[in-house]
Order: structure tokens, then sequence, then C-alpha cells
């Protein structure tokens, strides 16, 4: 159980909790407070993964978001999850880790042979071979590559965690626990400021836990430990670790993924997975940091290459070796740090510095310790396949294009260092320009565009001094400017190295006659021969670079190679960097899991449900429900082992013989008051209002401007200035809004109110020949005969002692009524009904029969009102008034819309009489017609006639009622079905409406 | 997301906003008459400018008043709010 590569007491973890997990199925433990990452490096290992095209070895490379090559499998918690970082997710007990892209295993992986076949797998490789024959992508390229390729493997099980969004504002967001984040954010909370820090490790501090570094005689470490201590005590402040600020939107709104439990063993039932914060931030400081950049050399993806600072990182927060017999290879002072700790630990490290001889504090330092430093020098190739072995070094000559001296050296690992790159993600993603800092060779941010201020190595300032300076001045200035309040602070004294100036030196020569692979971008295989082909072959725009070679792409976005391969395009193409720019930086910063995003919007939580509040009465009496917007509407209720179809035509031919009962909730409700009333109705609705009398309903027909129809429905007049209009269920809300932006906007002028009362109100209709008699039953005090409740006739009485509206409208064509009764007594209503009922034989319906009812008399619903028919295609021209100014009237005169063979609406019937006709039909002349076969029509609603006892449907078809008597083929090659029907009127029942005034 | 600050409720997030489409189109008066043309335009014919765009949003999730929002179309930044009433200059 010994970790061979584990130092004795360096790091932040806990040994006291040892933490066990499998490898590959190998049984290994680590510690608290380690990372899968450091917990197999004690151990040793460093081959964990195959590469994405040439399934080359690759182990890790960096310590956090920077890695891009250790993605693995993981399952903890009972679920398995793909391409997780190793180096970010923290070790916990039983978790179990597996390699991905290797098949049989990373060991002996079968892919690599695309290594030794390289030279056949160029860049756009893809785009080149994969072209033809074009039938062979979806059946065979695709899924060959998609398994060849490709990542983890994303659970087919359903997702047992629970995730959360969270809505947060503050005065100043924080990006970032770094010295100048920490400074930034004490010198606002100071200020009185709501601020939230946020940290994306687990460990506040940043580079202070790894620099040799104090501040006003702390270390590094002491101090953030301190400052973070006194953030966490004040009220105004938020301090979140483990919580990644991944995009920035519009008007300074920031997402932030909280990894809430994913590192504790034990959680209660409640505590989610992860949390996604949506934070408005008055002000933003991005104090986002730098990550270092390799240079590029022969094989360099070898396993056991690191960035030089990860190797601090690992020694320093983990208190592990990634290696014995370290080579430093850097162009900069900062890998003099990573040698020292090596050499503070017993390690002789050699350096390797493209510089010419010369002198800095640090070096200086590297000096007199005896460290072996060679300027001028560099790897050229790394040797050993699944770790390094050694490195074939040389000395550059003066022009730094060609060698004076080759050799070879032994070493276990390399730790590279290109120097630093600005993370400028979310500066960008703010809509910021970002611009060439040249002292540094990276983009740093230009002018703002929203309230983003970017302090620190995020800004391109590389010292401690400064990122201080800059932090306290800045969230000092942005937060006075919220809270009118300044407290001064004074700037901590700061002890730190000071470094002297880098080598502009990015990519190793090769000597001639060899042609090791050198990576530009490992996630992706994208070599710097790759790049060099792309240019060739005429690439020019940065983007389209990417786009062919994929550099820069994948789940790492190119944080370690995106500036090496502009590096290299300029190179080539005699630009400098400013003038190739940069790719676009988007959100998220790093990958997310799906679950976050979505939150709790999941089953149940989907979308709201409304339920009737004669609901429980349905599910008790076995009600099969649908989905009508976010309502539940009882589609039928089933009795015995009856279908939809059995039980739906039973329970419309109960309505058309007895009486039946139907939920009309659902319907749209609005109630409209003021002495304008009559006036607005009269505008909206196509027919005349002016003259409604008091207790008297109208059905109204309502067209959006261009003379579409938009809604239907009746409207009734309570009192003198009070009407109740209802709409479809499906456009309630729309409707209100049209009615709010007419008043509003419009006719400002009118003096009316309106309201929605959808839920206000339970309503039941009634409907079927012994309605009348029911409703006596119901009514025993009141005069229900047709002369005292004609035919759109309305009462209020009272029911059973609470109050009551009585409507007599109908959508069945049957003599029918609607009762509404205030919601709370809405059961009470409809249990009444049924019990009342029973001598009636009344039946509760559904929707289904409900359509069946509609669709034989030739209503017209959603399907024909489907937003591209006008009033007289549907035969309600009737309804349209010619005296009188309404939405949409002057539309109506258009030439297309006058047309004789426009599509109008007719009624169907199979020749056959049995066959039943497919919604969704399409009419042609000739079944047999060449494609394309012109169409005449379509099929819009569907039933079986239980008046007539034969299928009947609705079409809207060319030429409208000129076509009766004619025959046609209804074709829907979904259903694969070709029914002859005969065109007839579409009131197919009781054309005369004789039932409904009876 | 945008931020939205409501004449009558103060700063709230677009998600509580339905969008009404351009400001500054006039409807015809009721009852007069209108040349074909001048209706069409009314109807159909919107500008989309890339730049100031002054809009018609409903705060449909809080007090349902419709309000007019100047706005830019390329950046979102909002420059004025205002109620339906009021001038936007």
């Amino acid at each position: 159980m010994s970790q061979p590569f584990r130092l004795n007491k360096e790091g932040l973890i806990n040994r006291n909790k040892k933490i066990s997990f499998t490898f590959n199925g190998k049984k290994l433990f680590g510690y608290e407070g380690d990372t899968i990452a450091s917990a197999l490096i004690a151990n040793g290992i460093h081959l964990v993964g195959r590469s994405f095209k040439y399934h080359r070895p690759r182990g890790f490379f960096g310590a956090g978001v920077e890695e891009p090559n250790a993605k693995l499998q993981v399952e903890f918690n009972g679920h398995s999850e793909p391409n997780v970082n190793a180096t970010e997710m923290e070790l916990v007990e039983g978790l179990s880790a597996t390699s991905q892209n290797c098949w049989p295993s990373v060991n002996f992986d079968v892919g690599a042979i695309n290594n030794f076949l390289k030279m056949f797998f160029p860049a756009g490789f893809y785009y080149k071979t994969f072209m033809w024959p074009k039938s062979f992508w979806y059946k065979i390229y695709e899924p060959f590559i998609r398994k060849a390729a490709g990542l983890g493997v994303a659970s087919i099980e359903k997702d047992k965690e629970r995730y959360e969004h969270k809505f947060e504002y503050c005065d100043l967001l924080v990006t970032g626990s770094g010295p100048s984040g920490l400074a930034s954010a004490y010198a606002a909370a100071k200020n009185g400021a709501k601020v939230i820090l946020a940290e994306d490790k687990p460990r506040f501090g940043g580079t202070l836990l790894t620099d040799d570094v104090s501040i006003d005689n702390l270390s590094g470490k002491d101090w953030a430990e301190k400052i973070i201590t006194e953030l966490k005590s004040m009220p105004n402040v938020t301090v979140k670790n483990r919580s990644q600020v991944f995009g920035y939107y519009d008007h300074n709104m920031l997402v932030m993924f909280e990894r809430v439990s994913d590192h504790l063993e034990k959680k209660s039932k409640f505590t989610p997975r992860q949390r996604l914060w949506y934070i408005r931030a008055k002000e933003t400081i991005l104090s986002t940091g730098s990550i270092e950049r390799p240079i590029v050399f022969g094989n360099n993806d070898t396993p056991g290459i690191f960035l030089s600072a990860a190797a601090k990182e690992y020694m320093k927060v983990y208190g592990v070796l990634v290696g014995k017999k370290p080579l430093i290879f850097t162009n900069n002072d900062s890998a003099y740090e990573t040698a020292l700790e090596f050499k503070k630990n017993n390690v002789e490290p050699i350096i390797l510095d493209t510089r010419e001889e010369h002198s800095s504090e640090l070096i200086d330092e590297a000096k007199s310790k005896g460290i072996d430093i060679r300027f001028s020098h560099g790897v050229i190739v790394a040797n050993g396949y699944k770790k390094v072995k050694s490195a074939k070094i040389g000395k550059l000559n003066k022009d730094k294009n060609s060698f004076e001296k080759i050799e070879t050296v032994d070493c276990d690992c390399i730790c590279v260092s290109g120097f630093w790159t600005p993370s400028v993600h979310l500066a960008s993603q703010s809509g910021n320009k970002l611009k060439y800092e040249e002292k540094i060779d990276a983009f740093i941010p230009d002018k703002k565009k929203q309230h983003e201020t970017s302090v620190g190595a995020a800004n391109g300032s590389f010292t401690l001094e400064e990122s201080l300076k800059n932090g306290f001045e800045n969230g000092s200035n942005l937060s006075a400017k919220i809270t009118d309040t300044k407290t001064e602070i004074a700037i901590p004294n700061v002890n730190e190295k000071k470094y002297g100036a880098h080598d502009k030196f990015w990519c190793m020569p090769l000597p001639k006659n060899e042609n090791p692979k050198r990576f530009v971008d490992f996630q992706n295989d994208v070599s710097v021969s790759d790049i060099e082909i792309a240019l060739r072959e005429g690439y020019r725009s940065i983007e389209h670079v990417k786009r062919y070679t994929t550099l820069g792409m994948a789940t790492d976005q190119g944080r370690t190679s995106n500036l090496n391969g502009l590096q290299l395009v300029s190179n080539i193409e005699n630009k400098i960097v400013p003038e190739v720019g940069h790719t676009t930086f988007r959100p998220p910063f790093t990958p997310i899991t799906i679950g976050t995003i979505v939150g709790r919007e999941v089953g149940m939580e989907y979308m709201p449900t409304r339920k009737t509040p004669m609901h429980e009465w349905h599910e008790k009496n076995n009600a099969v429900f649908v989905d009508a917007g976010a309502w539940k509407r009882p589609r039928y209720y089933k009795q015995g082992n009856e279908t939809l179809f059995e039980a739906s035509k039973r329970e419309a031919k109960n309505v058309r013989e007895n009486v039946g009962i139907c939920d009309v909730t659902t319907l749209g409700k609005i109630d409209i008051k003021g002495p304008d009333a009559a006036e607005f109705l009269n505008r909206v609705y196509t027919n005349a209002w002016m003259k409604l009398p008091v207790g008297k309903a109208r059905y109204g027909l309502m067209l959006r401007e261009d003379g579409i129809v938009m809604d239907d429905g009746t409207t009734t007049r309570i009192s003198e200035n009070h009407y109740h209009m209802t709409t479809t269920t499906a456009q309630a809300a729309n409707v209100l809004s049209h009615l709010e932006y007419y008043l509003q906007i419009v006719w400002p002028e009118l003096n009316v109110n309106v309201v929605s009362t959808t839920e206000q109100w339970a309503g039941a209709a009634i409907a079927g020949p012994k309605s009348r008699d029911m409703l006596s039953k119901l009514y025993p005090d009141l005069d229900v005969s047709n002369d005292s409740l004609p035919f759109m006739g309305y009462k209020e009485a009272d029911f059973f002692g609470v109050p009551s509206r009585i409507f007599r409208i109908s959508f069945s064509g049957e003599l029918a009524y609607e009762i509404n009764v205030k919601s709370d007594h809405g059961m009470f209503m409809w249990e009444k009904m049924m019990e009342v009922g029973k001598e009636f034989g009344n039946q509760p319906y559904g929707t289904e029969a409900l359509s069946t009812l509609r669709i034989e008399m030739g209503h017209v619903a959603g399907p024909e009102l489907d937003g591209r028919t006008i009033p007289s295609d549907v035969s309600l021209n009737g309804l349209v008034s010619k005296k009188k100014d309404f939405i949409g009237k002057n539309s109506l005169g258009r030439e297309a819309f006058n047309v004789e063979s426009r599509q109008k609406i007719v009624g169907l019937i199979p020749i056959d009489r049995k066959s039943s006709i497919p919604e969704g039909s399409h009419i042609v002349q000739d079944q047999n017609a060449k494609l394309p076969n012109p169409k005449l029509g379509h099929v819009s609603s569907s039933c079986w006639s239980v008046e007539n006892n034969n299928p009947f449907s609705l079409a809207i078809m060319k030429d409208g009622k000129n076509m009766i008597g004619k025959k046609f083929f209804a074709v829907s090659p979904l259903k694969n079905k070709s029914i002859e029907v005969e065109v007839i009127s579409s009131h197919y029942v009781d054309p005369e409406g004789k039932r409904v005034r009876s | 997301m945008l931020y939205i600050k409501c004449p009558y409720c103060g700063l709230r997030a677009q998600k509580e906003f339905s969008y009404g489409g351009d400001a500054t189109v006039k409807r015809p008066n009721i009852n007069e008459e209108v040349s074909s043309e001048d209706w069409d335009n009314f109807v159909y014919m919107r500008k989309s400018p890339r730049g100031k765009h002054i809009e018609l949003w409903q705060h449909i999730a809080g007090c349902r008043q419709w309000i007019k929002v100047q706005r830019d179309t390329a950046t979102h930044e909002i420059f004025q709010t205002a109620k339906v009433t009021e001038e936007i200059r």
C-alpha cells in the first residue's frame, strides 16, 4: 500500500483519512483532498488514456481546468459519468475510474495502429475520405468513426441525482480567489457591497497556495486563509468554492456551476449534486488568472510531460512528485520555482533554458543551490512510448533554428514552461474585444463592453505586488460607486521573487531527417504538420484553420494550444499574431453536466400541471387524461376493457340520445368591464356587438390584423357594463395579451378593463336531448323553458345553495347548457350533476367524444383555425359584418383571400363507409399519379360519426363547396393508406341547427 | 438574459417579459378609410435595423403592462424604457 511518489509531509491533503478507489479495476488509495490525478500520480500511474485520433498513450499534463488529456469515465454514487477531468474531480470513497478511447485496454490499444498510419490521417482526413459514396456516411463511416474516436460513454440510466437552479443578485461578483480576486472581494466587502466570491477549486487562494511569497509577513497560503476567514464572517459576502463561473451573458448576467456534493461521502436526500447560479452583478471582477502554455517539441505528448506549474502544484498542494528525475524545459523564470521545489524535496532537476546565459534573482538562487542549468538548451524529442524515459536535448545556435550539440539525457518527467496566457475567456464573452500585448505574447482585455474589470494575471499583471494593488484598487473603487462608502485599506507589504524577461520562443526546431510528431493541441491530436497542411491547402482565416484541423476545439477549448497555434500560423503566414487574430471564446468555459442545465425541470416539474377542481373525480372514475397545454383533460372514461374508439363512441352516442356532462373548466375566461366594453368587443370581434342585450350570449369570431382567424368563443353580457368572454383552451393567454395590447396601446381612450378569470370558475357542459329535463331537476325553482331560457340565453341562479351562472350555449350541436360555479364548488356541482342525472342516463364524456360531436356538426376548432384560414375558408363569413370596422377587416379584401378556388372547408366520407380517414391525409385526384402529385387539400379532423355510424372527416380543400359530390383519394403515406372519399357538406348532422334551438 | 426596467415594477429579468415588435408602428384609425398601401405597410412591413430600435415588450409575468424599450439590436444595450403613453426620444 505504499505510494512511491508521495512526499512525506508536503501538501494540503488530510493524511489521516485514506480513501480507496479503483482505476481500470486496480484497487488503489489516496487521501482526502486528493484529486483522481494526484492520487494516481502518487501511485506512479501516468498512462491514463489514449489520444483522440492516433490513440497515442497519454498521461496528465496539467493540474486543473487546463488538462487536455486525462478525461476518465468515472462511476460514483451509483452513476457513471464520461469525460470527467481527473485533475479536477476530488477523490471519494468507492469511486471507480476507467480510461476512455481505448480497446481492449489502455495498455494495449488496437486503435494505436492509427499512430503508425499517421501519414494517412492528416488534417482534413475525414473531410477528404468519407465524402463518397454519400449513402455510406450514416450507415458505415459515421458509426465507425464514432466508435474509433470519441470520448466516454454517456449513461442511459435515468439520472437519480438532484440538480438546482438559483438566481442571485449582487453588487460585485469576483471570479477567482487568487491574490487579485481576494484583494478585490475584501476591499469591496469593506465598503459594504454585496459580494460573491467564486473559486473553481476546492481550496481558496489560487497561486498563493503554490508560490513562494509572503504578504504582511504571512505566507501566501496563510494570508489567503486569513482573508477568506474574515470574508466568510461578513454578512454581505457569499464565498463559494468548487464553483466555476463559466459564462458571461447580456446585461452583466453570469452563470456559475457549483459542484455541491460530488466530493461528499454522505449527503442528505435534498442536497443537490450540482447547482447552476444565474448571477446578475452590478460589477464583475474577472480575476481568472492565467494558464501556463507549453513549448512545442517532438513527442511532447508522451506521458510524464507536465506543465511546470502543474508539477509544482502536485508537490505543494498534494505532496506528490511527478517524477524523480525531472527535466525542466523553460523560456522564462517561473519554471525555476518548480526546480527549486524539486530540490527542496531532495530531487535533482536539470534546467534547460532556451535563453542565453544571464542572471536574475531566481537563476542566481538556483545556481547557488547547485542546480544543473543549461542555457541555450531545449528538448528536441522525448523518448519512451508509455512513459518518458529519456530526452534528446540540443544546444541551440544563436538564431535558434539549428543545433550546436545534441545529446540524450535520462529523465522520468519533463516539466515545460512557455510563459503565461491570461484567461480572458469571460472578458471575451462579455463582448470585450481583446488586444495583443506584445510584452507577454498574449491577448489581454481591451475596452469594456459591459461592467467587467479584469485584474491580476487575467489582465496580464504577473507580479504579486501589482496583482494585489490592482485588486484592492478596483474592488474599492467599483464598490464605492455602488455603496457610496469608501473604507481606506492599506495595501499590504509583499515579498516576492523578481522574474527576468522571458524568451519569445515557443517551438523547438527539428534536426535534419527527424520527423517526430510535435503536438500543438493534445486533446484533438493536432500537430504542427497538420496546421502546415491546412495553410498549404489555402485555409487562411484562423476560424477556418480551427475548423479544418480541429485546433482548439474539444472540451478544453484550446486552453494550452490556442496561442501556440496562432504563433505557428503567424510564422508561416509572415504576419504578426494580432493580424491573425484569435478564435471566438464561447461559453461554457469548462464542460458542465446536462443535469445542471436542466435543473429541477424534469418529470413532473418539467412544466406546471393544471388540474380542474373535478380532477379527482375523473381519476376515480377511470378517466384517461390528455394534455391540453398544461391542463389535464379527461379524454375518455374507460369502462371495462374498452378502447379509446369504443369509449368515445359510447360517450358521444349517449349525448346524442340522452344527456352527457363534460368538464369545460379549461376554456379561457376573461372578465371585461367598463362603459366602453360594448364598443371594444365590437372592434375586437368580426360581428356586431353593440346591440347584445343584458342576459344574452353571442358567438364571436376574432381575427388578427392580417385577416387570419385568431380565436372563437361566446361572450355573454352579464350586466350593462360587464361581459364574460370565453376563449379556446389553447388561445386563452394569447387572447388576453391581444386585448391588453389594444386597450393599452391602440385605443387607450376606451374605458375598459380585462382580467383572466379562467381559474375562478369551474365549468360543466350538459348536452343532449334530455339536458333540459336534467336542468329542471338541478334548478327546481327556475323556469328553464325554451321561452324563458332560449338558445344563447343566460341566467344566474342558486345551485343547491351556491351561486351559479347558466349559459345556454352548445359546442356539441345538441340542446345544451354550460353551468359555471366558483372553483371551490366545482366538485360539489359535478357530483350533484352525476347524482341528479342518473335517471336521464347521464354519462360523463371526454374530449374525444367532444371532438366527435363537433366534427359531425361541422363546428370548427384548432385543426381548422390553424393560422392559415380566414372566416370564409371555414364557412363563417356570415359572422363578418360589412357595416362596421374591426381588427383585421381591411385585410379581408386582399386579392388572394377572394379567389374562388381558395381552399375551404368541406366534409368527406369514405366510399366504403368503413375506412377511417387519417388526419393529415392529403387529397389528390389520382392516387397513382406521378410525383409530385398535385395536392388539392388536407384532412383536418376525423371522427366516427355516431349519428350515421360511419367515418366522417372535415377537410380544407381547393374550390370548397364546388367539389361536393365529387370523388377523390385521401392519401396518407405516413399511415400507408389511400382511401377513396366523396366530398359532402361540412355540416353532416342537423345542418339547419334545429337541435340547439329546440 | 436581458435586464429590463419595467416603468411600473423596476428592473426584472427578461424571463418575465414577452416581446411585442416595433413600437413605432401606428395602427390606422378605426372606422377611417385607409389605402391598401398604408394598410399593407402597417400589417407587413417592418424595418430590421442594426442598432437602436424602439420596441414593445409586455411584462407578462408581472404587471401585464405593455411597455416601450429602446434597445440596440446588435449589442442588446437598453438605453431607455417607458410607459406606452410616454415618448422615447
